[in-house]
Parts: structure tokens; sequence; C-alpha cells
């Protein structure tokens, strides 16, 4: 149950960036291959939110689609789960895009 | 409550270095409380910024994560009168009239930033000094201890052996190593299911290896969340014993694809089980064809030259 971890993380690396600025929604990027399952990411947030500045915020999470490029023969395709493997029968591929674990951006609470 | 992890390990770890194992106290008093009544080192690094008093020490005398205490929120029933979990009103701070307005700051920071740099700390503090790290995992009862007992008492003085034992509780396995004789640091992952970098930062304090060595980092017997934490090692060996069933390494890909060896051990007992070795070798292909594949049995010795010749050759190189 690592994603009690990361969300972990997020929280704490907001509040780093951010002190004392009440956070109203944060962006996050999961990628498929990234080994963190978004929806347990998502029961976490608010148990971990509690008594910190992002009490309360919305959690958006976009999950890009996972890019491969074959090795073998160069080809790019787009992965069928998480044991990519090409048309071509290799599966020594290169991972492009799909492993991201990002903070993308948050939206902070303006004082009027 | 520790950064990485989440799960209250900062409270929990427990990092035991050489000499200090609590031998005949399997389970070290009040494991919970993190501070068993027996000496060990108390420089704890934070995660948090370095206030060394995290001031999360509640009236009843034990660490509490900030949070996480009874008291702290009661969960009060919203204004529409049904209590609303954290997190699961849309418009719980702003207002859902737009009377706040909200502000977009980009951070595009990776959320195991924090841990990737103390990796980052501890490849080069082992770098400058030339000591091969290896970050061993596994399923628990894989054999990762037995293996590595066999592997002190073979080969522990030539390549100047020493090892992390990652537990979630006892320095148990610890002691097994220093039985077969060589300098070990126990960390205690208290609720954590991996190590982390700060962890093996602390225990590599504990243990000071010392220039050109091997260093074995036993991971927490765990498939799943050790894969996600570099540790700061140079190479990743994951061992899949013939006990467990040939599907392993297609059922945990995550935890086989970054391998850089894979160990199939227990080889001794391929007579007395169904283990279909031609589909092991190549679903582990499929997930991790740039992966070394060597099979062992630590119980009769047969292909552990092989895995010696790997370590001596790492560790040249290192």
């Amino acid at each position: 149950m690592h994603e009690l971890a990361i969300t972990e993380s997020v929280v704490q690396a907001v509040t780093e960036r951010l002190p004392g600025s009440a956070i109203t929604c944060v962006h996050l990027e999961i990628g498929p291959m990234s080994g963190v399952v978004a929806d347990s990411v998502r029961f976490c947030f608010g148990l971990v939110t509690e008594g910190t500045s992002l009490q309360g915020a919305r959690l958006e999470i976009s999950q890009p689609a996972a890019r491969c490029r074959c090795r073998d023969c160069a080809a790019e395709f787009e992965p069928d789960g998480m044991i990519p493997l090409c048309d071509c029968g290799s599966a020594d591929v290169e991972i492009l895009a799909g492993n991201e674990l990002r903070i993308r951006s948050v939206e902070v609470a303006e004082v009027a | 409550m520790c950064a990485t992890c989440g799960c209250d390990a900062e409270a929990g770890v427990r990092v035991f270095g050489p000499g200090e194992l609590a031998y005949g106290d399997p389970a070290p008093a009040h494991p919970a409380h993190g501070h068993a009544s027996h000496e060990h080192t108390h420089d704890h690094p934070h995660y948090d910024p370095p206030t060394d008093q995290p001031g999360t020490t509640a009236a009843d005398g034990h660490p509490h994560p900030p949070g996480r205490h009874p008291a702290d929120q009661p969960h009060p029933a919203a204004a529409d009168g049904h209590p609303h979990p954290p997190g699961s009103h849309p418009a719980n701070r702003a207002g859902a009239g737009g009377s706040a307005r909200e502000r977009t700051v980009l951070l595009q920071e990776k959320v195991l930033a924090k841990n990737d740099s103390l990796a980052a700390g501890n490849r080069a503090w082992l770098a400058e000094r030339g000591i091969l790290a290896v970050n061993l995992m596994s399923s628990p009862g894989a054999g990762k201890t037995t293996l590595l007992e066999r592997t002190v008492r073979d080969v522990g003085t030539e390549l100047g052996l020493s090892v992390i034992e990652g537990d979630q509780e006892t320095t148990l396995d610890a002691a097994r190593i220093e039985a077969a004789g060589c300098a070990v640091a126990q960390i205690n992952t208290g609720a954590g299911c991996h190590l982390d970098a700060d962890m093996v930062a602390r225990g590599l304090r504990a243990l000071d290896p010392p220039a050109g060595s091997v260093l074995v980092i036993e991971n927490v017997g765990n498939l799943v969340c050790p894969a996600l934490f570099d540790l700061g090692e140079a190479a990743r060996v994951v061992i899949s014993s013939v006990t467990e069933g040939a599907d392993k390494p297609i059922k945990y890909p995550q935890m086989f694809r970054d391998a850089d060896l894979v160990l199939l051990s227990k080889i001794d007992l391929l007579p007395y089980l169904d283990f279909d070795t031609e589909r092991h070798a190549a679903d582990l292909k499929r997930v991790s064809p740039r992966a070394a594949v060597l099979a062992v049995s630590a119980t009769t010795g047969e292909g552990l030259p092989a895995w010696y010749d790997w370590l001596r050759q790492r560790s040249r190189a290192a």
C-alpha cells in the first residue's frame, strides 16, 4: 500500500513549496506504468490532508497514455497493460511515457 | 509521519548498528513506540525540514503523526447535515459561489523527488568510496537471508561484504548475518512496507562500510512497494524462488522490470515441485528482457559461483 506513502509525499511537497497557503485543488499526473493506483491515491487523499493546508482540497488526477519504443524494430506503440510487447514480438522496449508521478499544479485560495 | 512511506514509519523506524542487536529479544520492548530500552543511535534525520522535534509528541507521551490524533479533527458534520469525508466536498474551502479566488501555481514536481534526491546522495557517497551497493528484493520467504548467510560464509571476507537488513520488526535476520560472520545493521521499518533512501542513509551511518567493499541491502520482503523507492544502489537483484511458483515475474512486472539480475533460488527443491522452468524463463524474458538470470541453491551451493562472480565483477566496476 505505497499509495499512502505517495500521497504523503504529495502533501509534504506542496506544504513545503507553499507554506501557509490554503490549497483548494491539487493536480496530479499518474502514468499507467508508474506502479501507483490513482483510485488508491484518491482514497488516501482525504485522510492524509486532514489537519493540513490541503484539507478539503479537490484532487484531480490526469492519467496520460503510456508510450513505448521497441529497441528491436524502433516502432512506437501504446502498450496494452503493464507488460509492454511490440507487435514484432520483442519485449525489449523503452518506456517513453507512462511512468509519470508528478504534482503538476495546485490551486491556491486568494484572499480578496 | 514518514513522508515516504506514510505509515507512521518515522515514529517507528529503528536502526541498529553493529553490536547493537537485541539478542534474545526478538520483539524489542514497545516496538510501536519506537524507543526500546536498549541503546541505539538517536540521530534521526527527518524528511521535514530539520527541526529534529517535529512537535508531534502528544500529552500521552507517545509521538503522533500530525493529523492522526483522534482528538485533532472530530469530523464535524457539514452544513447540509451530512458528514463528508475530507476532500469529498468539491467547494469546501474556496466557497461554492467563488467568493474566494483561486490562483494556479505550477509545481511540476516529481512526487518522489525527495526520496530520489536522498538516494542520489547515498549513491554519490557510495561511489566516492568505491562501494558496490546491491538492493536485494523478493517476496517474504524467498530465501534472501539464507542466500546472504551462505554468501557471507563463502566470500564474505574476500568481498569485504557487509549487510543492511530491512524488516518490519525484530533483529532476527541481522543476528543470522552477524553469526555468519559479517558487519550488519538492522533497520526496522515499523509499519513500513519498504526501505527508503533516508532509512538507508541512516543504515550507512550506523554501518560505515569500508572503501572498496560490497554492501547488500536486504529490503523488506515484498514484491510491490520496494520497486518504487530508489535507495542509491548500483544494482537491483530480485530473487524468485521455485517454491513460489513460476508466475511471479508476470504477476509482479514492476519489481522484475528494473532488475539487473534475477536469482532463481531453491533449485535443489525442483525435483519435488511442479515448477515450469521454461515458463518462468519466458515470462521473465518478456517482463525484463535485459536482466541476467542465475539459478542457485543456497543449500547445495549449486550455481553460487556464478553469483559470486557477478558480485566480483560489479564490485570491480564500482
